[in-house]
């Protein structure tokens, strides 16, 4: 197989600040009707004292074809799974985002609907909504769900404020401090377990990749709150000691979360309702398909076991005789964490994509990403520089992490060189440098969507990179040289004395 | 499954084969070998499907189609707003090279969305009259509930003091935010003529704990607030933050908070090209000064403006990584990993497409129309609009005397007209009072019916 000469296009494309002239607009506001206009007085002259803005906006002046053909621009310096060629960021699950969830969530039924209108207005979105709910709660297995998280970080927030929550209605909140979290954990984890006030334990991984339950055990007590787990965990492994971890954790009377980012690799083979936990983020924007929009918005609903549904978000979607309505009646509820009902259109995507696979669908769904994963891993694995860490002889989930650290030593080309030689075959980076207790690490993560062909040309390009990195290094470390711009100054983005963060601030710039 | 499935291009049997001979396995179940016996799920998962696409486009159409049809837009408003989206925006947001790529953590091949960012905090800026802004967060309330932590780590005080007359849902995410933090939240009177917040009494809950002030302008009940100059001094005075929220499109006509000494700026960027979808995903605007002190607080991405390595060619990337959760794990300024970035680029279209004559004459519409509408229906017998005297932007508060505010909902809903919203369990102080809102979308007609069947519903 031969490797594609992949070039990304360079407009060299301008701001669009740097377009148009005085006078252009890109778009006719409708106007006011005579006599409308004839009805009321000069709205300017209406505006308090010292409250009419009396400097325009400086935004730019440009025609609609201008706006168009910058923005395409910029799109063609831009990579997405659907028009790349693999995507295998770990941890991400950059599955093919179809175009019919795309099409149904443009249609104006859903688009142009207020989250205030009453309820009888709106059956459809209930409807959809609360059988979306049903669907989470029967994939993760727990009892009952907020959709209104509007990431997974954001799901995260909401599932540590019920854990404080539940141990504040006990009287325990002030002894239960700590939030458990192991080694190998997405940095979110900590992040949110601190942002609601809790302090966090690390516990650190064995050789396998699970949890060290002796460690385990000379953490917790009745300073615990809880702990925070993904299972599989970020080594791509299935901790088959969860059901102990989940007894370890209640015996002591802490709740068990789980970091469904990487759920992907489960669906209908087990659910974390099943493996004891308490509490369940999601995310929409991995497992069930919906784009990722460069960076958002996403989806992370939360699911919960029924000790903790008195605290969820309001409102939630209810259903009786066929009619749906929003309910307020939560006396306990921690209140709300998004002004209105979570991310509704991205929620319309992960319902069709659920509905396009049914049951036995996400099941294969899974059992393909899978075997993707464990493709790659075999055929990697013992190509010269990389290895596969932790785990020994284990069979790997959705996602499996090497090593580069041989191929640093020996060559100096690291995990960053490889990546980067990766763009210029068109292929995406994977997650590199993380797990943290991975060297070197390239965090691959394929997804089911993946066809045979595409994982062979990702090998390819692998075993490409090994050859030359032992060859003639300089190609890796030059790299990329295909991509709209070559490596960059990201020290200069962050140093006081370069850093520009708007157009303001760069034409004030000595330049 | 029965036959191979469009999404899954291994799903063919003769391939997976292949690929398991190739790994030495004889069934996938060897792989869940790690999973013990017991935790296994059985069967199948309780899920409908599989769809195809076409009966996939029947069902789910025909869901939605349950969705009232309605004979003009919503009078609808409070932090989402029913304007117009340009088709350019819709057309660029459903490139699949930005709707389907990931954070640019790769930016030698992002270049795109991470200018379309940097332009998306720089059209802000400007709209803001602010220095620095973030590449956005969930939405207008969690804005808020970052911007009172951020406030509370930059003056290492823990009070935050806010105008009665904010959104009460924006209340509650901030408790959400604030309360883990042992951050706690006091509301500041208003003037009950005026609705304008009672200076008086926000000088006298003023300590030496305050954090920060926060007012929103156009208040959630649509009249601005006029004092902001004063209102900074105070709050400066006592060495505490100035935070306001703001409706974006109100700034084409109103001074931008940047010119009255806010010091962080919040607000819901969903009118800015970006549909109402029941209330999300939406756009939280999130600025402040330009201040090392402050930009390092900043929760969230951030894009900067840099160059290549080799032959100083303008790039952009990601700046200031190093206060964000992937770096800093417990030590970050927020847990936020994302951005709407997607919704940041339709914004970043629509600004300019707006251009700022565009944004000037787009407010001055919505502000004549509202003004027209508010008019009208405070002629009706039995109704006063507004409830206070001040000026309003596109949002006026409609009193009912002789009926119920839900009275006069489902007579106007009866007609396929959505009226206001009901505030009677919001404010209850303010008795029988609906949350009306007038955009660019709502013609003279639509206006002129929906005062005269509220007249009709008043008089049956």
């Amino acid at each position: 197989m031969s490797l594609r000469r992949y070039r990304q296009a360079d407009w060299d494309e301008p701001l669009i600040f740097e377009l148009g002239m005085e006078g252009r607009v890109g778009f006719a506001v409708p106007s006011l009707e005579p006599e409308l206009v004839d009805a009321v007085d000069d709205i300017t002259e209406l505006v308090p004292a010292g409250m009419l803005r009396t400097r325009p906006a400086n935004l730019p002046e440009v025609s609609e074809i201008q706006v168009l053909r910058h923005y395409i621009h910029l799109s063609q310096a831009n990579y997405g799974v659907n028009s790349g060629l693999i995507y295998p960021l770990g941890s991400c699950t950059m599955k093919y985002n179809p175009v019919i969830n795309e099409v149904l969530a443009g249609h104006p039924k859903i688009t142009e609907i207020h989250p205030d209108q009453d309820d009888a207005s709106v059956q459809g979105t209930l409807e959809f909504l609360y059988r979306l709910n049903e669907g989470f709660l029967e994939v993760t297995g727990m009892e009952d769900a907020s959709l209104q998280p509007a990431a997974g970080a954001h799901g995260e927030y909401l599932g540590i404020l019920l854990i404080r929550a539940y141990h504040a209605e006990r009287g325990e909140l002030e002894t239960r401090r700590e939030i458990i979290i192991p080694d190998s954990a997405h940095g979110t984890n900590p992040a949110s377990a601190v942002m609601a006030g809790f302090k966090t334990v690390e516990v650190p991984s064995i050789e396998d990749g699970g949890v060290d339950l002796e460690a385990l055990r000379s953490v917790v007590g009745p300073q615990t709150a809880g702990l925070m787990l993904t299972n599989p965990n970020t080594l791509g492994i299935f901790d088959s000691n969860i059901h102990k971890i989940a007894d370890i954790v209640h015996e002591i009377g802490g709740l068990m979360y789980y970091d469904g980012a990487n759920l992907n690799a489960v669906m209908g083979k087990c659910r974390p309702g099943d493996m004891g936990f308490d509490i369940v983020h999601v995310n929409l924007h991995k497992t069930f398909s919906t784009p990722h929009g460069g960076g958002g918005p996403g989806a992370g609903p939360v699911g919960v076991k029924a000790l903790l549904a008195d605290f969820l978000p309001v409102p939630t979607v209810e259903e009786s005789d066929g009619v749906y309505r929003l309910s307020w009646d939560r006396p306990k509820t921690v209140g709300k964490i998004h002004g209105y009902h979570g991310n509704v259109n991205v929620m319309l995507k992960a319902y069709t994509y659920m509905l396009t696979l049914g049951g036995e669908g996400l099941k294969e769904a899974s059992e393909l990403s899978v075997l993707n994963s464990n493709y790659i891993a075999q055929k990697l694995k013992d190509v010269k520089g990389y290895s596969l860490p932790y785990g020994e002889g284990k069979w790997r989930m959705h996602e499996a992490v090497l090593s580069a650290s041989k191929m640093n030593e020996e060559t100096g080309v690291r995990a960053l060189n490889i990546s980067k030689k990766l763009l210029d075959y068109g292929i995406h980076a994977p997650t590199t440098y993380f797990p943290l207790i991975v060297p070197e690490a390239l965090m691959i993560e394929p997804t089911e969507t993946e066809p045979l062909e595409a994982l062979d040309e990702f090998i390819e390009a692998m075993k490409m990179i090994s050859e030359l990195a032992y060859s003639d290094p300089e190609e890796v470390l030059k790299a990329p040289t295909n991509t709209t711009i070559g490596r960059l100054d990201e020290v200069r983005a962050s140093h006081p004395k370069t850093i520009c963060l708007s157009w303001g601030t760069y034409c004030k710039l000595p330049l | 499954m029965s036959k191979p499935h469009p999404y899954l291009p291994n799903s063919v049997p003769e391939i997976k084969e292949r690929m398991m001979e190739e790994i030495g396995i004889s069934s996938i179940d060897e792989l869940y070998s790690d999973i013990p016996d017991k935790l296994k799920f059985r069967g199948e998962l309780d899920v409908p499907g599989p769809y195809s696409e076409a009966e996939l486009k029947n069902e789910v159409s025909g869901t939605l189609e349950k969705n009232w049809g309605l004979r003009c837009p919503p009078f609808l408003g409070g932090g989402v707003w029913p304007h117009y989206v340009p088709a350019v925006v819709d057309e660029i947001v459903s490139r699949a090279e930005f709707l389907t790529s990931y954070t640019p953590y790769q930016p030698e091949i992002t270049q795109g969305m991470l200018q379309s960012i940097f332009e998306y905090q720089s059209l802000v800026c400007e709209l803001l009259g602010m220095e620095v802004s973030n590449a956005s967060v969930y939405d207008w309330a969690t804005g808020l509930g970052e911007a009172a932590r951020m406030a509370s780590r930059l003056t290492r005080k823990t009070t935050i003091l806010f105008s009665t007359l904010i959104s009460p849902n924006r209340l509650s995410v901030m408790k959400a935010y604030t309360e883990p933090a042992g951050i706690t939240t006091v509301q500041v009177d208003y003037d009950k003529t005026t609705g304008q917040l009672d200076l008086e009494d926000l000088k006298e809950k003023m300590d030496d704990k305050t954090a920060a002030v926060y007012i929103e302008n156009p208040s959630y009940l649509g009249f601005v607030e006029e004092g902001v100059e004063a209102i900074a001094e105070v709050a400066h005075d006592s060495k505490a933050l100035f935070i306001v929220g703001v409706d974006p499109i109100s700034l084409g006509l109103l001074k931008p908070p940047g010119e009255y000494d806010a010091d962080i700026v919040i607000g819901e960027g969903q009118p800015l090209g970006n549909h109402m979808n029941y209330g999300g995903p939406l756009l939280g605007l999130f600025a402040c000064r330009n201040e090392p002190k402050m930009i390092r607080q900043m929760p969230g991405r951030i894009i900067g403006l840099t160059e290549t390595l080799e032959g100083s060619k303008r790039a952009f990337a990601m700046a200031l990584q190093t206060r964000e959760q992937h770096i800093r794990r417990e030590k970050a300024t927020s847990n936020i990993c994302s951005n709407q970035a997607l919704c940041a680029l339709a914004s970043a279209v629509y600004l300019s497409l707006m251009g700022p004559k565009g944004i000037r004459e787009l407010a001055e519409v919505v502000a004549s129309r509202a003004r027209y509408a508010m008019r009208r229906i405070g002629e009706l017998p039995g109704v006063r609009a507004p409830v206070f005297n001040s000026f309003h932007f596109k949002e006026f508060t409609v009193k009912f005397r002789t009926k119920s505010v839900n009275e006069a909902h489902l007579g106007l809903l009866d007609r396929s007209i959505h009226g206001g919203k009901s505030l009677v369990k919001e404010f209850p102080e303010l008795e029988e009072t609906a949350l009306y809102c007038v955009t660019e979308m709502h013609t003279k007609r639509d206006i002129d019916r929906l005062v005269s069947v509220l007249g009709e519903v008043l008089e049956g």
